[in-house]
C-alpha cells in the first residue's frame, strides 16, 4: 500500500488487473446505454427534426463566432510576438465517453473508456466537457482511466476571475456542484456571478477554461479569509461525452511548465 | 481433497461476480452511501459454508480486485476483506447456529470492521470521510443480510455446492 501510494512501480499491477474488471464495468455501463439508445430511438420524428433544427442554428451562430476568433486568434499571437511572450498553441483532444459505474462512496471520480490502448494519455491529464473543467486523470489503464473530479476534496485548481485576473485556489469540499476559494481575504474584489477560468499556473490544466461562477460570497469579519461558493460550470453529474485535453506546448525556451509529459511528482 | 469436495466452484464465482457488479451499479448520490458492502456479504456467506475452501487467501484476492475496480489504494480493501475473513472463519460456527437476526448483528460488526480499516488507512493518507461513511454501509449490510443468506443457501444447496 505504501508503494502505491509513494511510487509507481505498482501501476503496472493496477493496469493488469484493471483489464480484469474491465469487462465488469463494461457489462455494468450496458444499462445505461441501452437505456441512453432506446431514448433516441424512442423520440418521435417530429422532435428530431426540432432538434435538428435547433442544433443548426446552434452551429451557424457558433460558426459566425468561430470567424470572429480565428481573427482575434491571429491578431493575439502577433501581439504576443510583439510583446516577445510565450505563444499559445491550440490544444489537442480526444473524446472519450463516461462509463456508469460507481466508485469509492467517499471520493469524487469517474471513469472514462479511454485508455492508454488508445492514445497516448497520462496521469494529470485535464479532462473537460462542453461547459468546463472536470477534472484530470489520476490511474491510466489499457482500456480505461479514471478521473478525479473538481469536486474531490483531495482536489485543487489554481483560478482566476476572469473580469480581473485575480488569482486563487478553487478546492473540492466533496459535495456535489460546489467549490470553494481559499484563503482570499475579506476585501478581494469578487463578487456573486463572477467567471472563474484556469489560470494555467501550476502547470496541470491549461489557462482560459471555465471554472465555474461565483454563487456566494459570505463575509464574515472574525474570520481571516472570506467564503465563496462556486458551482462548477462543467456538467459533472451530467455528462456523458468528456474531452481529454492536451495542452499545446509552450514554445519559450525554459518554460516552467512542460506541458504534455507527465510529471515526476503526479 | 477429493473431487467431490470440489463442487460447483463456478456458483461460487459467479455469486462473486455478481456482488462485483453490483458494488459499481450506479446508484443517485443521496442513496450512495447506503450501498450495501454486497462483496463482503458474499465473502462472509462464503466462508461460512465453505470454511475449507473459502478464506482469507481468497478474501485478500477479492478485496484487492475490488481496490482495482473503484480505484482505490491497491491493498486497502484486500487488508480489510482479509480481515473479514479471517474472523469469519474463525466465527464461523457459531455464526452458523445463530438465528438470522442475531447473524445480521455479526454482519453488522464485520462490516463495520471492515470500514473503520478502510478509513484508518484513508486517514494515513490524508482523506477522511466521515464516521457516518462506515456505518451506513454496514447497516444497509445488516439489513439486507437475511435477504442474501436465504438466497445464497437456495444458490449453494440447488447447485450441491460443497
Amino acid at each position: 500500500m505504501t508503494l502505491d501510494q509513494r511510487t509507481e512501480a505498482i501501476q503496472q499491477v493496477r493496469a493488469g488487473l484493471s483489464v480484469l474488471v474491465y469487462p465488469l464495468q463494461y457489462a455494468v455501463n450496458i444499462p445505461a446505454q441501452l437505456l441512453d439508445r432506446a431514448g433516441e430511438s424512442l423520440t418521435s420524428r417530429q422532435r428530431l427534426q426540432e432538434e435538428n433544427e435547433a442544433l443548426r442554428r446552434e452551429n451557424a451562430a457558433l460558426r459566425s463566432q468561430l470567424q470572429k476568433l480565428t481573427f482575434i486568434e491571429t491578431e493575439n499571437r502577433q501581439l504576443r510576438e510583439l510583446l516577445q511572450s510565450a505563444k499559445r498553441v491550440g490544444d489537442r483532444v480526444l473524446i472519450a465517453e463516461l462509463l456508469a459505474v460507481d466508485l469509492d462512496p467517499y471520493r469524487k471520480a469517474v471513469v472514462i473508456n479511454k485508455g492508454s490502448h488508445d492514445d497516448s494519455l497520462y496521469p494529470g491529464q485535464p479532462l473537460v466537457d462542453a461547459y468546463g473543467v472536470m477534472g484530470k486523470l489520476i490511474h491510466v489503464n489499457p482500456w480505461s482511466s479514471t478521473a478525479m473530479l473538481i469536486t474531490d476534496p483531495n482536489h485543487a485548481l489554481p483560478v482566476q476571475v476572469a473580469r480581473n485576473g485575480l488569482r486563487a485556489i478553487a478546492v473540492g469540499i466533496g459535495t456535489e456542484d460546489q467549490l470553494e476559494l481559499q484563503h482570499l481575504p475579506n476585501n478581494a474584489d469578487v463578487r456573486k456571478g463572477d467567471l472563474l477560468v484556469t489560470s494555467g499556473l501550476g502547470c496541470v490544466f491549461p489557462a482560459g477554461y471555465p471554472v465555474g461562477k461565483v454563487t456566494r460570497v459570505e463575509i464574515n469579519p472574525r474570520l481571516p479569509f472570506a467564503r465563496i461558493v462556486v458551482a462548477p460550470s462543467a456538467h459533472l453529474t451530467r455528462s456523458r461525452e468528456v474531452l481529454l485535453v492536451w495542452p499545446g506546448q509552450s514554445e519559450r525556451p525554459g518554460d516552467p511548465c512542460a506541458f504534455g509529459k507527465p510529471r515526476d511528482d503526479t | 481433497m477429493s473431487l467431490a469436495r470440489h463442487q460447483g466452484g463456478g456458483v461460487v464465482v459467479l455469486t462473486f461476480i455478481g456482488a462485483f457488479a453490483l458494488a459499481i451499479v450506479p446508484l443517485p448520490e443521496s442513496l450512495e452511501i447506503y450501498r450495501p458492502e454486497w462483496v463482503t456479504l458474499a465473502l462472509i456467506y462464503w466462508t461460512m459454508a465453505l470454511p475449507a475452501r473459502v478464506g482469507v487467501a481468497i478474501g485478500w484476492v477479492i478485496g484487492l480486485l475490488l481496490d482495482v475496480l473503484r480505484d482505490t489504494l491497491l491493498g486497502q480493501y484486500a487488508l480489510a476483506l482479509a480481515l473479514v475473513a479471517f474472523l469469519t472463519l474463525h466465527l464461523h460456527q457459531r455464526l452458523r447456529v445463530f438465528p438470522l437476526w442475531q447473524q445480521a448483528m455479526g454482519v453488522f460488526v464485520l462490516v463495520m470492521l471492515q470500514g473503520l480499516v478502510v478509513i484508518w488507512i484513508k486517514g494515513l493518507i490524508g482523506q477522511s470521510p466521515g464516521l457516518w461513511a462506515v456505518i451506513a454501509p454496514a447497516l444497509a449490510s445488516a439489513l439486507i443480510w437475511p435477504a442474501v443468506y436465504l438466497y445464497l443457501r437456495h444458490l449453494r444447496r440447488r447447485y450441491q455446492v460443497a
